[in-house]
Formats: C-alpha cells, sequence, structure tokens
C-alpha cells in the first residue's frame, strides 16, 4: 500500500482513513477495505466446503461409482446447499454490497462496527448450522420442508446468518445515504451501485421471509408450537429460498456491468433503459418463487400464473434487456477502441486472456441460454408438471447461481485482488484458464441433469436403480439416465478442478501475490484490449453511435433457441396423460 | 462508465436507440405470448393441474384408503402383501403416501378416466410416475384429487421425488393399465 | 457535467428531475415498493389461499 494516504474524512467521519486506488483513482475508506477482505474470505471459504461436497455428491449420483452411503449422502447434499447456496453466495454479496457502497462512491462506510457484528453474526450461525448438519440428525436438506424436523441449533444458525446479513444490508443503505449527504458523487448514483442496490432490496425481502418462517420452525424445534402446516411454511420459506436467488441475478448483473466497465471500458448503452431493467427486478422479481409451488395442491392457477409469470414476464423482459445492453456496450466500447471489422471482431479481439472478462462473459452467454431459457420453462405452470423435483430443476439452477452468479464472482474476484487486496494474481496462466474450466463444467452438470430430468429422474436421491433387494416395487429409468448421470460426474471433477484452481488462486495471491502499487496498478488487473485504429472510415459505422450486429446476432440466436425450445415443451407436453 | 454516475444530470431524457426499442418491444410480446398460453391451455389444453383440493385428517384419509383397497382388491402384488386395487372406471382411485411407499398398487383401464385422491399420512412426498414423468406434490393433511386417463397399457413406476428422510429412495408405488375389459 | 451539482431531494420540485428519475434515485422508495409488491401479491395472497381451503367432507 505504498500509495496510501490517510486524510480525515468529512463532515461526521474525522476518523476515516482512506486511500486513494491507484489504479481507479477512487477513495478506498480503509474500514470499508477490511469489510470486505473478511466477507471475501469467508465466502471463498465456504465455496471450498459447499463444492467439496458438491463433488461428493455428484460422484455417488454417478451409478457406476455411488461413491457415499445412503445416509451420508444425505448428509452432504443437505451441507452442500447450504454452504453454496447461502453462506458462499451471501458472504461475497456482502462483500459486493460494501464495494459497490463505499468503494464506488469513494464514500466512507456507515457504521463499520456494526458491519463486524453483522459478520461475526453471519459467521456463528454458519458454523451452529454446519455443526447441526454434520452432527447426522439434521439431513433435512436446504428447504427443511416441514414436518420434517431438524435440531434446534439448525434453524437458530440460520436465523442469526440471516440477521447479519440484514445488517449489511442497512449499512448498505446508511452509506448511501452518507455518500450522498457528503457529496462524494454528483448526481445519480452509478449504475453498478444500483445494481447492488436492486440485490439489497431483494435482500431485505428475503431475509424478512426468512425471518417470518425460521423463527417459528424454530420454535416448533424446541417444543412451544404444536404445528406449522407445511403449505404455509412452503410458501414462505421460498419467499427465502428463491428470492435469495434473485440477490445472485442482480449482483451478478451488477458485476457483468462492473467488469464490463473495467476490462473494456464498456458504458451503459442508456442509463434509462439499464434502470428501469432493474426496476422490473425490484418490482416483480422476487415473485417467482411460485415456481416451487406449481403443482402444490391448495393454490389457484390464478395465484401461480401471476405469480409465476412475474407479473407477465415483466422480470424476464428486464433480464432480456441486460442480455442486450451488456453485450451491446461491449460492443460499443470494442468498437470505439477500433475493433470495428465485421460483425464479430470487437468479440474475436476482446481480452479473453483476461479471466475477469472471460469469466464475465462466459457468465453472461451461460446464464441467459441454459439458466434464463430452462427458468422460464419450468417456470410455466403447465409445463412444471413434466419437470417438478426432477433433475430438471438442478440442472436449471445450476446454469443460474454455478454458470451464471459463481462464475461472475470468481471473474470479480481478479478484480478484488488487486483492487482491494491490493495484491498481484499468481500464477496468470492458471488464472487465465480457471474460468473456462469452471464454466465448461458448470455448463455440463446442468445440461446433463436437465437431460435426467427430462428422462424422469428424481432429484435428491440416493440410488436411481432401484435394486430389487431394497425396493419393494422396483423401477428402472431409461438406461439414458445413468449415462447423463455419469457424464454431469464427469462435468463436476471438470467443475471441481476449475473450483480448486480458482481457491487456490485466491489464497495464494493474497498470501503470496505481489503488492500492488502505482507502478503496477494497472497492469495487475489483467490483458486488456490494446486500442487498434486500422480502418480510418469504420464499415459497420462509428463506434460512438448505434449500430451494434454483432449484438444483434447473438441476441437474435438466443431469441430463437427461446421460441423453439420453449413450444417443443409445449408439443411434450400434450402427449402426456390427460388430467385435470 | 457503470461505476460512475451518469454523464448528464437529466438521463431520464436521453434519447433511446430504436434497435434497444425494438427488443424491448419484441422481448414485452414475447413475455405476452408466454403469459396468454398458460392461460389458453388452461381453456384447450389437456394437461391441467387439478385444483380440487380439501383438508383432511390423515387418519380419515388412510381409512378411506383402506376401505377403498378392500372393496375394489383384484389380488395381492407378488409375495409382497400389497393389494392391487382395480376401481370401477369413471370412478375414484386413493392412493397414500407414507415413509417410505405408496399404497395400494392400482391397476387402471386404458382410454377411462379416473378421480385420484392422493395425499400423505406423515410428510411432504412426491409423486412422480414414470415414465409418463408426470410430478405432483403430495402434503400430509391435504387431499388433492386429480382426473386422470391413461392413454397407454403398461407397467408405470412411482416413485418419491420429494427427499422425505433416509429412506427416501426406497419408496415407489406402480400403477398397471390395462387395456379395457382386460386384467383383473 | 457542466450543470450545477444536484442537491435535490424527491421533494425538490425545482431541479426538474424527471418524476421517474426521482423514482430511481430514490433508494427507499424503491426499498418500500420492491418488500411490498411480493409480500402482497405473493405471500398475502398466498397466505389467503392457503387459509381458505375447504375442509373435506
Amino acid at each position: 500500500m505504498t500509495t496510501a494516504v490517510a486524510e480525515t474524512g468529512m463532515i461526521g467521519a474525522l476518523a476515516t482513513k482512506f486511500r486513494i486506488c491507484p489504479a481507479t483513482g477512487l477513495r478506498v475508506d480503509l474500514a470499508a477495505e477490511r469489510l470486505i477482505k473478511a466477507n471475501a474470505v469467508a465466502a471463498v471459504v465456504f465455496l471450498a466446503i459447499g463444492g467439496g461436497f458438491g463433488l461428493l455428491v455428484a460422484l455417488t449420483r454417478w451409478p457406476a461409482v455411488h461413491l457415499l452411503s445412503s445416509d451420508l449422502f444425505y448428509l452432504a447434499l443437505t451441507a452442500h446447499g447450504l454452504d453454496v447456496l447461502l453462506m458462499w453466495i451471501i458472504f461475497f454479496e456482502m462483500a459486493v454490497l460494501y464495494f459497490a457502497s463505499a468503494v464506488i462512491l469513494s464514500s466512507r462506510i456507515a457504521a463499520p462496527r456494526w458491519g463486524w457484528v453483522g459478520f461475526v453474526l453471519m459467521i456463528v450461525g454458519a458454523l451452529m448450522t454446519n455443526v447441526a448438519v454434520l452432527q447426522g440428525d439434521s439431513s433435512v436438506m436446504f428447504t427443511s420442508y416441514v414436518p420434517m424436523q431438524a435440531r434446534p441449533h439448525f434453524y437458530l444458525g440460520l436465523i442469526l446468518f440471516a440477521v447479519g446479513a440484514l445488517i449489511g444490508c442497512f449499512i448498505f443503505l446508511g452509506t448511501l445515504v452518507i455518500a450522498k449527504e457528503e457529496k462524494t458523487y454528483e448526481g445519480s448514483i452509478p449504475l453498478v451501485t444500483f445494481g447492488a442496490l436492486t440485490a439489497c432490496i431483494i435482500a431485505v425481502f428475503t431475509i424478512a421471509s426468512g425471518a417470518i418462517i425460521l423463527i417459528p420452525t424454530f420454535l416448533w424445534s424446541v417444543g412451544y408450537i404444536g404445528h406449522i402446516d407445511s403449505l404455509m411454511y412452503k410458501l414462505v420459506w421460498w419467499a427465502m429460498g428463491h428470492s435469495s436467488q434473485q440477490i445472485n441475478v442482480s449482483a451478478h448483473v451488477a458485476i457483468w456491468y462492473l467488469i464490463a466497465a473495467v476490462t473494456v471500458g464498456a458504458k451503459p448503452l442508456s442509463e434509462k433503459v439499464s434502470r428501469t431493467a432493474f426496476l422490473l427486478y425490484i418490482l416483480f422479481l422476487q415473485l417467482a418463487a411460485a415456481h416451487h409451488m406449481l403443482v402444490e395442491p391448495g393454490l389457484s392457477s390464478e395465484w401461480k400464473i401471476v405469480n409465476t409469470s412475474y407479473m407477465m414476464y415483466l422480470a424476464v423482459l428486464g433480464s432480456m434487456i441486460h442480455g442486450m445492453t451488456v453485450p451491446g456496450s461491449i460492443e460499443a466500447a470494442q468498437r470505439k477502441s477500433g475493433f470495428t471489422r465485421g460483425v464479430f471482431e470487437w468479440l474475436r479481439k476482446a481480452p479473453w486472456g483476461n479471466p475477469a472478462f472471460a469469466g464475465m462473459f462466459l457468465s453472461l452467454v451461460m446464464f441467459g441460454f441454459l439458466g434464463g431459457i430452462s427458468g422460464v420453462v419450468l417456470g410455466t405452470e403447465q409445463l412444471n408438471i413434466m419437470m417438478h423435483n426432477t433433475l430438471y430443476v438442478p440442472g436449471h439452477f445450476h446454469a443460474t447461481v454455478v454458470a451464471g452468479t459463481t462464475l461472475a464472482f470468481m471473474a470479480v474476484t481478479y478484480l478484488v485482488v488487486p483492487l482491494i487486496f491490493q495484491r498481484e494474481i499468481v500464477w496468470p496462466k492458471l488464472a487465465k484458464i480457471q474460468p473456462y474450466l469452471f464454466g465448461i463444467g458448470a455448463s455440463g452438470i446442468s445440461l446433463f441433469m436437465m437431460g435426467a430430468g427430462t428422462l424422469g429422474v428424481a432429484r435428491r436421491h440416493w440410488d436411481i436403480t432401484f435394486p430389487a433387494l431394497d425396493v419393494t416395487l422396483p423401477y428402472g429409468y431409461s438406461p439414458a439416465a445413468s449415462l447423463m448421470m455419469g457424464l454431469n460426474g464427469l462435468s463436476a471433477i471438470l467443475a471441481a478442478t476449475g473450483g480448486v484452481l480458482y481457491v487456490a488462486i485466491v489464497v495464494a495471491s493474497i498470501l503470496f501475490g505481489k503488492k500492488v502499487d502505482a507502478s503496477n496498478a494497472v497492469a495487475a488487473l489483467g490483458p486488456m484490449p490494446k486500442k487498434v485504429v486500422h480502418d480510418a472510415v469504420a464499415k459497420y459505422g462509428d463506434a460512438g453511435t448505434w449500430h451494434l450486429p454483432g449484438t444483434y446476432v447473438l441476441v437474435g440466436l438466443f431469441f430463437t433457441t427461446f421460441i423453439l425450445y420453449y413450444f417443443v415443451n409445449w408439443k411434450y407436453l400434450s402427449e402426456l396423460w390427460p388430467m385435470q | 462508465m457503470a461505476i460512475h454516475p451518469p454523464q448528464s444530470r437529466v438521463w431520464w431524457k436521453e434519447p433511446i436507440a430504436k434497435a434497444e426499442l425494438v427488443w424491448i418491444g419484441v422481448a414485452f410480446l414475447w413475455g405476452l405470448i408466454m403469459f396468454f398460453m398458460m392461460i389458453y391451455w388452461h381453456i384447450y389444453g389437456q394437461q391441467n393441474l387439478s385444483t380440487q383440493v380439501g383438508r383432511i385428517d390423515p387418519a380419515v384419509f388412510e381409512q378411506r384408503t383402506n376401505d377403498f383397497a378392500e372393496k375394489f382388491k383384484v389380488r395381492e402384488e407378488g409375495d409382497t402383501g400389497i393389494p392391487v386395487v382395480k376401481p370401477p372406471a369413471g370412478g375414484d382411485a386413493y392412493m397414500l403416501a407414507r415413509t417410505y411407499e405408496w399404497w395400494p398398487v392400482l391397476e387402471l383401464e386404458k382410454g377411462k378416466s379416473y378421480k385420484l385422491h392422493i395425499s400423505s399420512l406423515d410428510l411432504q412426498h412426491g409423486f412422480s410416475l414414470q415414465p409418463i414423468n408426470m410430478n405432483i406434490q403430495v402434503h400430509p393433511g391435504l387431499e388433492h384429487v386429480v382426473t386422470i386417463t391413461p392413454t397407454e397399457a403398461g407397467i408405470y413406476g412411482v416413485v418419491c421425488n420429494e427427499y422425505c428422510g433416509l429412506g427416501h429412495h426406497v419408496m415407489t408405488g406402480r400403477i398397471y393399465v390395462v387395456d379395457s375389459g382386460q386384467g383383473g | 457535467m457542466a450543470e450545477q451539482p444536484k442537491t435535490d431531494s424527491p421533494a425538490a420540485p425545482l431541479e426538474r428531475i424527471p418524476f421517474m428519475q426521482r423514482v430511481l434515485d430514490n433508494p427507499f422508495l424503491l426499498l418500500f415498493a420492491g418488500v411490498v409488491v411480493p409480500a402482497v401479491i405473493y405471500i398475502l395472497w398466498g397466505v389467503m389461499e392457503i387459509s381458505q381451503i375447504p375442509l373435506v367432507k
């Protein structure tokens, strides 16, 4: 931190110490920086643990390997869901919230002490729930559907974790207020911060829902409440369980914009459009919790249709807008840098060797093509009959949360390490291939699980071969199902390799990476596109103006795939037994 | 850049490029099509989940299923002791879920409709009819009446696809579908 | 950015910031909307339906 300067903050923050980031010129509150570091490190630790459990799960579901015993399998599956879907993601999101408020706005962070209180609560809660699971009598899955019961500290840990995260959300909002009052920026907050605000708002709803349902469930587990309605539990639980994944979507879209800005200098095509797309998320994205309630008895079709469609697909509209504006802003920036030949020179000459950019673009493509399309199909009321609780569901959300969110978070880490930890990335060659390994593995996991789900294979199931010795009424899935599960296992190994590489690179960089100072601050962010100006007159129009043929082709391809896949599934549905 | 505040103070009035507007319009229309597709299928489609649901004491449901099985039992499934029950075509059929079985085994006639009553006696279970891949969630205390019409003869498996405890993977059931007038 | 620095709050119409921009610049208004909309459409409506499930005769 050779260029660090300590200066006094503004009114009301006399003790705040800042440094000036040598790469970006941003003023970094050291208290915020410490919080970001702590949360990011905790996130990576839980990714390592939860990812390890995930590999065990995949290897058990591979019939030829069938690694774990049944009780260990259900234990590992419970731990996998909690550690990656909640702990890794939410710890990382806390770091993102602090970064997007204090650092991007060059502001002091609100109430850093409370930030530590929240962090400690989250750590204690995460450990408590993990201990409950590892003790072996709380293998109730991530969803812990009542009346199945876990030990009280399973729920208590989750409650503490949620309270800690809620504190983080309020610190984010408080920092926005401080930055505005102390005029650390002019006009509106930057788009990335607005995306983080979207994530924060969804997080508040998520955590409130979690409190509404987990506190009574905790009291039920210790005997103070006699009965919890299973359907009511499920309704409210998913307002937490699914919305927590919508925090991810907002956060990783914000990160796409962030990485595009830092690596290729992309600027939003239209502030108005991008922000309106986020507004659609704020209003309607959480309704998609109904995706889990489509084949439940006791809810009307009206409720199902309105909610599952995010109010007439308005939140999907938001995603489809981001799906065009993110690559569009990259194309515009690249064309401005001189990559104007043909339709795709901007993409070919993008910094694919920079893991931050590569991870971001892979995340964008996989989230859209695999996660987005499958999510809409899965969330169609009647189509859900063919998919509910089959492996199609984890197939879908491994495309969104693993190939989408996790890969985006990994990608941004390659910027966070030099910017916040102020260390160069060690082993740049390995870092270069890491996003590809992980991305291809994750998309394999997703595709093969969706394939198995289409063949009917149940999720959360220890042995789909139903050996006649144990099963009274054996049933055999088609042999292709076993093939799918094998390919899924291989993909999981590939993804795990990418995951191990990520953890190793991050840890080694933080511990042994070369210190970043003014001399290497920009280089430490990885390879950037070199400006070339070859054609005085660009063939495809001026980059500053709106002509983005490459983006149109990508978006057209996406849309065609979407329509075809959507209607193919209606065709499959029409072949089912008639039912009403 | 996206990490800086918008360049102009009033960004809301900045014009939106035509191509972007076109895409927003297309995406919005597509959303409407998908929305009305679900409604269309409720009117013209054959596969819609029944909303005939009521609260029931699990003990009562168990009693009704037992009565049903006793009344229409045609044989036993191998040496398992599980009754195979053949309800009258067009009539009511019962199947209960409990850790870890679907009970009893049903025999239905192809092309005939049945009112299938399903519920759970203990935890949540997942009724997954294979290989046609039809999946319905089952709750304790809620009776769900689904009218189904088998279209092809064969032996169908019922797999539990909602995790229900350490024996979840052995929880299976069976439905036979026979051509009209056969079986029994 | 030639314009004068903005000091608006949502209640400062003199700034002539368009209405929607003021909405999007107000995190607490967005927070309110983002919590109330799903709380009503998803949770409240759902809870009402579940509590009205009839008893089987």
